[in-house]
């Protein structure tokens, strides 16, 4: 029982404990900062095992973007200050049910299998081997995948002003 | 560093699934339904990453499907919003349960 262990079991007992409340807290405005608790705590999981350019990436895409997103269109189209309706009791009980059922299913499957050990390798993540193997052409490349999600990017740019955009009231009624 | 098996971070994640999961099904509002999607997806990259360092330590393979993951999240997320912001104007309330004409 040393150090790293007990952060690693703080750190998931922050994560989960925080997930939690986000999709439990009835006020929405307090749900979306316990979601940042959450993607915080993974972030510093990412950090635990050792891969610090993920753990960047995903502070700055979650925590500074998808969040941030998140709050604005709360505070666009929602009254912060007032509670969520409770969810229907039969509802979220069989729901919990089923989900406690699935989450037992697969942990024990997970539990009963044997994970083959790993090569004599040591897992180090160094960006400029990510970089590197993100853009190559060879056999283990990422570059058609990299290509595929730039152009994902752009259409949904697209999609987002399109889709967002204000029509006139005149050119609406042109159509 | 190792002394943590793989199975305790694989609980974490399956744990963190589920939570989203129990959101997605109990909440009516868009926004909230989003966020644990959010939350789903980020499991989805722990296992990910978990994988890559207990199982194929030498390859990244795993830092690469994250990597995208996390992109693929970030537009959708975008998207969303775009939909639900649009879907207010008209409506005046992102309740899943008040947007059914495409429902019959």
């Amino acid at each position: 029982m040393n150090a790293s262990v007990i952060i690693f079991y703080i750190l998931s007992a922050f994560i989960l404990g925080a997930a939690l409340l986000a999709v439990t807290t009835r006020k929405i405005f307090r749900s979306a900062i316990f979601l940042l608790f959450s993607l915080i705590g993974t972030a510093a999981l990412f950090f635990w095992m050792g891969v610090e350019f993920i753990a960047a990436v995903q502070i700055i895409i979650y925590v500074g973007g998808i969040v941030v997103l998140i709050i604005f269109s709360i505070f666009l189209t929602q009254k912060s200050g007032e509670e969520m309706p409770k969810p229907i009791r039969s509802r979220s009980l069989f729901s919990a049910l089923a989900l406690l059922f699935g989450f037992a299913f697969i942990y024990h499957l997970i539990y009963k299998y044997q994970f083959s050990q790993p090569g004599p390798h040591l897992f180090e993540v160094k960006v400029s081997d990510i970089g590197t193997q993100m853009l190559s052409t060879t056999e283990h490349g990422f570059v058609l995948p990299f290509e595929v999600v730039s152009i994902l990017l752009l259409a949904s740019m697209i999609g987002c002003i399109v889709i967002a955009m204000k029509i006139k009231p005149a050119e609406e009624n042109e159509r | 560093m190792n002394e943590i098996s793989i199975t305790h971070i694989l609980f974490v994640s399956t744990a963190l699934f589920f939570i989203g999961m129990y959101g997605l099904f109990t909440r009516r509002n868009m926004i909230t339904m989003l966020m644990a999607i959010e939350i789903i997806l980020n499991s989805v990259n722990i296992n990910f990453v978990a994988f890559n360092k207990y199982l194929y330590p030498g390859k990244l393979d795993g830092i690469f499907f994250t990597i995208f993951i996390i992109t693929i999240a970030a537009a959708e997320a975008a998207m969303a919003i775009a939909i639900i912001i649009n879907l207010y104007r008209s409506h005046h309330s992102i309740d899943v349960e008040d947007a059914e004409e495409l429902k019959y």
